[in-house]
């Protein structure tokens, strides 16, 4: 993986064409070339970047110079709440109405859920984002437009989510990246609920005379859950990942604008820091998956005893 | 696609622009401020990157200012002459202190020189500036500054170097970023710096030139055209640059908002390849077989820039945002030639000039440039593209990421000569040192000796680079400004490159807030004033 990112990058361009100043003399493009280590051939860069990253340097960026792997540790706690907001968001709608839409499959309210759900996977993040700045911020004036707010902490956490000024800012382009991952899931949910009510324990269970709500809560959920969860936890990557629209859009101090700023102005050391970074997220996203999928579903377990 | 969702966002606007809403308040005495970038540093010294230096210059002050046409004003110096043809005196401004208290004197301008000049880890440093000088302390409030060959271009050097106090020699760029060591001499003072969030600065009470108006200002960086607009009008900020030219009509008919507009000194180019040495694959028969480059013709160059209707461009092309160019400097900016106007849009003359020098029947060409760098830079060249097509030069296109086309640009042909045969590429006169452009582009290139890097195209003129030369010996600016103005005259009357126009740089406010425009597209904050 390292090595196919590095040997891709370096192919693009010439990062000291976009970084020295063109007003400068030219032996400062050679100086920093050297500096920077540009002038080794590609295979020495490469092996000088693995003895780094085996003892956790990925190399200083070339604009900012700094660590890499600092700069992304202080923009990734910005997109974490980001896209912890947008994932609860998503369920927090998604899974009710998910599972209205599964038990009323005839009713009005479902086809405008799914109607909704269409809209919801094909409209562009970036319109939907600049429509909901013009009607929130320019005409109704109720939320900021753009940034992060106030920062609170609360049992250790530091997070804009806990003051009110930070919760202002975080809502809009929080629902923005949600509202594809909200559709999603009601179609999940949906998918889920049809199957299973049409199960052999449900029709049991309703026979018994178990009250609706007993019976979605205890009986239905858990057995829907598990395909949701495999899919949102990799979902929860593509969001901190991929939030770089948005971040862009709201201005909003995370991983994103730092990640596309590097790939514009070819700071190789950040885009490869920042892929493996992603690389190992979804990594330990698939581990956590495996393990909260077990706990869910005894007969993983069971054969996993075996 | 993209286009069709801008219009009807500029529709909603004006929708909603007509329901009454205004977003006029009292100005509070704190100024909120979108710019569409943020500097990479907070360390004056770390990178000579346009959005830091004119950052800087709100915290630092140099030897000497420029103002927004980047006329020199007295800064810290408050006055500078030449003692002999290879020395300038710079006389200190007596009583000027650094933010924490310390008093300014010429030990600090040693130190500022010599940390700027060796900044670990500086993607682009400022030894450019103090390269072959030596610098000697006179007294407390006096510095001499030699070098080996006259130049009368040190005034210009010193503006390009914020001073630091003296005690910061060895400061990391870190205390810097951290406000650990960012202590100035200008009319702010630092306050924060969260990297992608925002910039806090407040007056500095005891500045030695007019306080700010300002309390404080907040700087946030909006990367997006659309979100720094809405910004403005859901009031969030008072101030942005770079309007969106989709949004700009109707901010303008918009209550309670006013519009700058200048034309700026950044300039779009069109270069044309002059020799032979090689024949590129960029220009074809139409048999597709390369053939020697036909601007070697200086008809066939003049025909090039008949058949580019700029006056369209500016129109269609850049909704009114640029301004027809005939030279590298707009009208009222230093090195300004009134003798020499853009080219009338006339297809029939180039239709002549090429039969005179024997392409009537035309040939094909690929023009390159970069996409995303410059306002509209890849549709600029659609458009050029028809319109050389429709007099007979069968015109195709190939843009590329701007960090992939200036490697090309420079050095992607055989042996790391350029490799384009006709490219279109941009500039702006960083320094205000007015035998720039000439140096860079119109001289002969001549590496050992600094001259010609940006000549990409082997223009060579042995009586231009003469007068560019002896103009860059005269320790008398004006005189050698008279020898700059008819170098440019005599290398734009042959065609050395093909101006095509300046961009018109935008900004916007709340009423009652005005600011101070001129020849610069970057934001200067203490331009910004109440009306």
């Amino acid at each position: 993986m390292s090595l196919v990112v590095f040997t891709m990058i370096n192919i693009v361009g010439d990062p000291v064409d976009m970084l020295v100043n063109p007003e400068s003399l030219p032996d400062e493009i050679e100086r920093v070339r050297s500096d920077f280590g540009l002038d080794q051939p590609a295979h020495i860069q490469y092996i000088k970047f693995l003895q780094g990253a085996l003892s956790g340097d990925l190399g200083n960026s070339f604009i900012f110079g700094r660590p890499a792997l600092a700069l992304i540790a202080e923009r990734f706690p910005a997109t974490l709440e980001l896209a912890t907001c947008a994932l609860i968001i998503a369920i927090v709608f998604g899974l009710p109405l998910g599972i209205y839409a599964g038990l009323n499959p005839k009713s009005f309210g479902t086809r405008i859920i799914m109607g909704g759900s269409v809209l919801g996977i094909s409209i562009p993040t970036f319109w939907l984002g600049l429509m909901m700045i013009i009607i929130f911020s320019v005409v109704l004036g109720w939320l900021p437009v753009s940034g992060r707010g106030d920062i609170g902490s609360f049992l250790g956490l530091e997070s804009s989510a806990f003051t009110l000024d930070g919760l202002s800012h975080l809502i809009m382009p929080a629902t923005n990246l949600a509202l594809f991952k909200i559709a999603m899931v009601i179609r999940l949910a949906r998918a889920g609920t049809v199957e299973v009510m049409s199960l052999d324990f449900i029709k049991f269970a309703r026979a018994r005379g178990l009250p609706p709500e007993r019976l979605v809560r205890f009986h239905l959920l858990p057995n829907i859950l598990i395909p949701i969860i495999t899919v949102l936890a990799i979902e929860f990557g593509t969001l901190i990942a991929f939030a770089t629209v948005t971040e862009t859009i709201f201005a909003w101090p995370g991983l994103g604008k730092l990640v596309i700023d590097a790939i514009v102005n070819l700071d190789r050391p950040i885009v490869v820091a920042y892929l493996m970074f992603v690389v190992t997220l979804f990594l330990l996203l698939n581990l956590i998956v495996d393990i909260i999928y077990a706990a869910l579903d005894p007969r993983v377990r069971l054969n996993g005893d075996q | 696609m993209k286009k069709s969702f801008l219009k009807t966002l500029a529709l909603i606007i004006a929708i909603t622009s007509g329901l009454g809403f205004s977003s006029s308040s009292v100005l509070a005495d704190d100024l909120k401020v979108a710019l569409a970038a943020e500097p990479t540093s907070m360390d004056p010294h770390y990178q000579n990157l346009t959005i830091n230096n004119s950052f800087a210059t709100q915290v630092y002050n140099a030897l000497v200012l420029q103002d927004v046409n980047q006329n020199l004003l007295p800064g810290l110096a408050s006055s500078w002459e030449p003692v002999d043809d290879l020395t300038w005196q710079f006389n200190l401004r007596p009583g000027v202190k650094f933010h924490n208290g310390a008093a300014f004197s010429a030990e600090d301008v040693i130190a500022s020189m010599e940390r700027a000049a060796n900044v670990p880890n500086s993607p682009s440093s400022f030894a450019t500036f103090t390269k072959g000088k030596t610098f000697e302390v006179v007294d407390d409030l006096t510095i001499r500054v030699s070098t080996e060959k006259s130049n009368p271009f040190i005034p210009n050097d010193m503006s390009r170097i914020a001073i630091i106090d003296s005690a910061f020699i060895n400061a990391t760029t870190e205390d810097f970023n951290t406000g650990v060591a960012s202590f100035g001499t200008g009319p702010f003072i630092l306050n924060k710096w969260l990297p992608g969030d925002l910039i806090e600065i407040s007056r500095n009470d005891n500045y030695w030139g007019d306080a700010a108006e300002w309390d404080s200002i907040t700087i946030k960086p909006i990367k997006d055209g659309t979100t720094r607009t809405a910004a403005l009008i859901a009031g969030d900020v008072d101030f942005i640059e770079r309007v969106a030219p989709a949004d700009l009509p109707n901010l303008e008919k918009r209550d309670g908002i006013s519009v700058f507009k200048s034309v700026s000194n950044r300039l779009l180019y069109l270069t044309l390849h002059m020799t032979d040495d090689p024949i590129k694959p960029y220009v074809t028969d139409f048999n597709d077989n390369p053939i020697a480059s036909p601007f070697q013709d200086i008809r066939m160059r003049e025909a090039v820039s008949l058949a580019i209707n700029r006056q369209a461009i500016a129109d269609r092309v850049m909704d009114g945002l640029s301004s027809p160019a005939g030279q590298f400097s707009p009208e009222g900016y230093i090195g300004y030639s009134p003798n020499l106007q853009a080219d009338i849009y006339n297809p029939d003359r180039a239709k002549e000039l090429m039969a005179e020098a024997g392409y009537a029947d035309g040939f094909k060409l690929t023009i390159h440039g970069p996409a995303g760098r410059y306002t509209n830079d890849a549709r600029i060249l659609e458009a050029i593209a028809q319109m050389l097509t429709s007099v007979g030069i069968e015109t195709t296109i190939e843009t590329m990421p701007a960090s992939v086309f200036f490697k090309r640009f420079a050095s992607g042909g055989v042996d790391k000569k350029p490799e384009f045969t006709a490219a279109m590429s941009g500039y702006a006169n960083g320094s205000g040192e007015p035998s720039h452009p000439l140096r860079i582009f119109i001289h002969t290139k001549q590496k050992d000796r600094g001259y010609g890097p940006g000549n990409r195209n082997g223009y060579s003129n042995s009586e231009v680079d003469t007068m560019i030369e002896d103009g860059r010996a005269m320790m008398d600016v004006s005189k050698g400004m008279e020898m700059f103005i008819k170098a440019t005259e005599m290398a734009m009357n042959e065609y050395a490159l093909l101006p095509l126009h300046h961009e018109i740089a935008t900004w916007a406010a709340r009423d009652g807030i005005t600011y101070a425009n001129g020849a610069l597209d970057s934001t200067f904050l203490h331009f910004i004033s109440k009306q």
